[in-house]
């Protein structure tokens, strides 16, 4: 078995500045500089040489948000494809929805995941706790038994889902503050557009015939569960955000003092709500594409700060689940292959983030939040060997067909890209290379 | 002409010209004693009907009989479209058959766009003909407003037309608003602001039609047709207005608006798309009246319907000039 060989890692420009080698050894980067190469040559154990000319070495990608299907609907995706697209993504750590079937609502279901995980052996997946029984809203899940089992859980969603009933989202955060678990909250108030919404509400829903969300049913969940988390003294994230008003309730409770943070995926960093003209299912997604104002709110606030981190909302989808009429098909994207092209493409090439900004957003950033000690630690001797190795001059054209995923509904097909991931490392060991997963 | 009718979009001045003109003379074949002309021997037309429509389906398939095609028709209840199976595979099975056309009325806006973006991908020649796509269009209902309002009024350069009711929920409204101002018509719009569709008045801006909220001021300004639209029953529970009787008091083409309506403009007309609520949208009186251009619509919806499956599916020779050529559809999804 591979990892327990040594692996030296040259020339790579280490989170983003000086040129360094880098030497792991067990699981750990035990030497960076001239040190690493000088402790290879009188080691006499076999070294695995990683030529990172002209590549940037980072701590691994973590995902606040990826839907891995399994168990339930195996045909859409596993925890083992997941995590194969996750480590092609360059992602040492996923943490996985809850809304599978059955729902991920007891300490036995997140152990199931965990174990599943550890079992296919390419990213370190951390199950995601349902909120309330079921994800019906009503009942809280048992969220300390979901924390006390070895899965260890301290997210908790109803993902797909909000957590609209005031009292039921109060009672979770003052439980979760006892274990110092995060809510995350998919915040969109379903009573405001009705069960038949499906898009953006605007101009082009108004065209289309579509029914939409209006942008103050997510602004104005975020602002109530704002002040519960003050009320609560308890931590409030807010999954993909993605209106210019959710960024401005967020940054106003920020400044309030509240603990909230709040994730944006790369395809709304991205794609607008114009796609929707084709009518195109590929472009469906739960929360919806918004107009280009809304894109530019949500560069603006992962820059500031305002946004934490960048979140996948990875969905898979058979096929069969998207043909169907534009209402009628299933909503979700891909998003773990390409979130760092994507982020790459729009934030850093375009000049608007740099490494450091990168890797706190993808990496130190989501790891705080999850509560992972393992994952988007600054490379130092000592340090977990979860990395990534990018090419940033590379071009990648997405090519669905290449997908890990047992799904194929990406909706960036086509696009060129400029930012490659090329290397993943997890615990040591190499896991993805070139799109390709090592056994 | 395009290969599939979507949209009013998918026809250019001269497509929609050329389908108004030859709806005249199908209009004629109704008025003969033997109701049936060779044009569309051999072709075959499915109507697939998602949704239950007895009006445009019927209409569809006189069209189609009186012109001598084959014509099919297929219900989504029962048919394997309940049984699960993707929309995709349903009409992907169809076309496969060998027909030349599918009437498609489907509950989901935007289906039919889709099904001939799936025939245009995969090389299917089969011609999408949109017979009501969920809230989003119903082009021969346009087609056919248009023309009895012609045939009743004349051109209809400079004529003031008003399309009042649950604008947001109107494949009606989205069809006539994209031929009614293009055929020189000046258009107002009217609803309670909760039957609006969103982004509405930037869409008015760009598309050349007017807004308003009082259909008494709009009628008191002067107006050569009302078009009336049908309030869905669920909406009334959807908390889109009050009650019924409000509705009516503020939207409803009442027997005080029909006589003020009469009282500025004696040549005023009503049009309604059908099925009436009498006594909700429409009055008995106005329904009746002589001014009511509703069993005009009715049968200039077969003459229409003739004159677009000419259009698509006729491919030797013309008719009194009408051009014959089947081209890509250049104009998909401009207008949206
Ligand atoms: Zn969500």
């Amino acid at each position: 078995m591979r990892g327990h060989n040594d692996l030296l890692v040259t020339g790579a420009a280490v989170l983003g500045g000086e040129r360094a080698d880098v030497l792991v050894r067990g699981g750990l980067v035990v030497a960076v500089g001239p040190e690493a190469t000088a402790d290879t040559a009188g080691s006499g154990t076999d070294v695995e040489r990683v030529d990172a000319d002209g590549l940037v070495l980072l701590p691994g990608f973590v995902d606040l948000h990826t839907h891995l299907r399994e168990p339930g609907r195996e045909d859409a995706e596993t925890v083992r494809s997941g995590s194969a697209a996750a480590a092609a993504g360059g992602f040492t750590a996923i943490l996985a929805m809850a809304n599978t079937t059955p729902v991920t609502d007891t300490g036995e279901a997140a152990e199931h995941v965990l174990d599943l995980g550890v079992a296919a052996g390419l990213a370190d997946v951390r199950p995601i706790g349902a909120v309330t029984k079921g994800l019906q809203g009503v009942e809280l899940a048992e969220l300390g038994m979901m924390h006390r089992s070895r899965a260890r859980v301290r997210v908790f969603s109803d993902d797909g889902r909000c957590v609209h009933d005031s009292r039921v989202m109060r009672r979770a955060l003052e439980y979760v503050r006892a274990f110092d678990a995060v809510v995350s909250q998919h915040a969109q108030d379903p009573a405001l557009a009705g069960p038949s919404a499906c898009c953006h509400e605007g101009e082009i829903s108004g065209r289309l015939g579509l029914t939409g969300w209006p942008a103050v049913a997510e602004s104005s969940i975020i602002a109530r569960d704002a002040e519960l988390a003050l009320h609560t003294g308890s931590r409030v994230h807010v999954a993909h955000v993605t209106t210019a008003e959710g960024v401005e309730a967020v940054r106003w409770a920020k400044r309030r003092g509240a603990r909230i943070t709040a994730e944006v995926t790369p395809h709304h960093l991205l794609l607008t709500t114009d796609l929707l003209r084709s009518y195109d299912p590929v472009y469906k997604v739960n929360p919806p594409l918004r107009p280009q104002e809304d894109v530019d709110a949500l560069r603006e606030a992962l820059v500031d700060g305002t946004i934490d981190a960048v979140a996948t909302d990875h969905a898979p989808h058979a096929r069969h689940d998207k043909e169907h009429a534009f209402p009628d098909a299933a909503f979700g994207m891909l998003g773990l292959e390409t979130a760092f092209s994507v982020v790459h493409d729009v934030m850093v090439a375009s000049g608007r983030m740099d490494w450091a900004m990168l890797i706190e957003r993808m990496s130190t950033g989501p790891a705080r939040i999850a509560g992972l000690a393992d994952h988007g630690q600054t490379i130092r001797p000592g340090s977990p060997a979860n990395l990534v190795l990018v090419d940033p001059g590379a071009e990648v054209t997405v090519d669905p067909g290449a997908s890990l995923s047992l799904s194929r509904n990406t909706p960036f097909a086509g696009r060129t890209l400029t930012g490659r991931v090329r290397t993943t490392i997890l615990n040591g060991r190499i896991t993805a290379a070139d799109g390709e997963v090592r056994p | 002409m395009t290969r599939h009718l979507l949209s009013v979009a998918d026809l250019d001045d001269d497509a929609l010209r050329s389908v108004l003109s030859t709806a005249t003379e199908m209009h004629d074949v109704q008025h003969r004693a033997v109701k049936k002309i060779p044009t569309l021997r051999g072709r075959t037309v499915i109507n697939l009907f998602f949704e239950d429509s007895t009006r445009t389906r019927s209409s569809f398939e006189i069209a189609g009989k009186w012109m001598s095609a084959d014509t099919i028709n297929i219900t989504g209840k029962g048919s394997s479209a309940s049984k699960g199976e993707s929309l995709r595979d349903t009409v992907r099975t169809i076309a496969a058959m060998g027909v030349d056309a599918i009437v498609m009325r489907h509950q989901a806006s935007g289906a039919a766009h889709q099904v001939a973006d799936w025939f245009d991908e995969s090389g299917v020649a089969t011609s999408v003909l949109n017979a009501g796509d969920g809230t989003h269009e119903h082009p021969t209902q346009a087609l056919l407003d248009a023309y009895t309002l012609e045939r009743r009024l004349g051109s209809l350069e400079g004529k003031r037309i008003a399309i009042v009711g649950d604008i947001t929920h109107s494949r009606v409204f989205r069809s006539n608003v994209l031929a009614l101002p293009r055929l020189g018509a000046h258009v107002t719009v009217v609803a309670p602001p909760t039957l609006m569709p969103s982004g509405v008045t930037a869409w008015a801006a760009a598309d050349g039609f007017a807004l308003a909220d009082d259909l008494d001021e709009v009628i008191d300004s002067g107006v050569d047709a009302l078009m009336m639209l049908r309030v869905q029953r669920e909406r009334m529970a959807g908390g889109f207005f009050p009650t019924p009787r409000e509705y009516t008091v503020g939207y409803g083409l009442t027997r005080d608006r029909l006589a003020a309506l009469t009282a500025h403009n004696p040549d005023a007309v009503i049009c309604h798309p059908g099925p009436m609520n009498r006594g909700l949208e429409i009055a008995a009186d106005a329904a009746d009246a002589a001014s009511s251009l509703v069993l005009d619509q009715v049968s200039a919806g077969v003459a229409v319907r003739m004159s677009v499956l000419y259009h698509l599916l006729a491919s030797d020779g013309t008719v009194e000039g009408a051009d014959l050529r089947r081209e890509g559809r250049a104009t998909k999804g401009s207008h949206a």
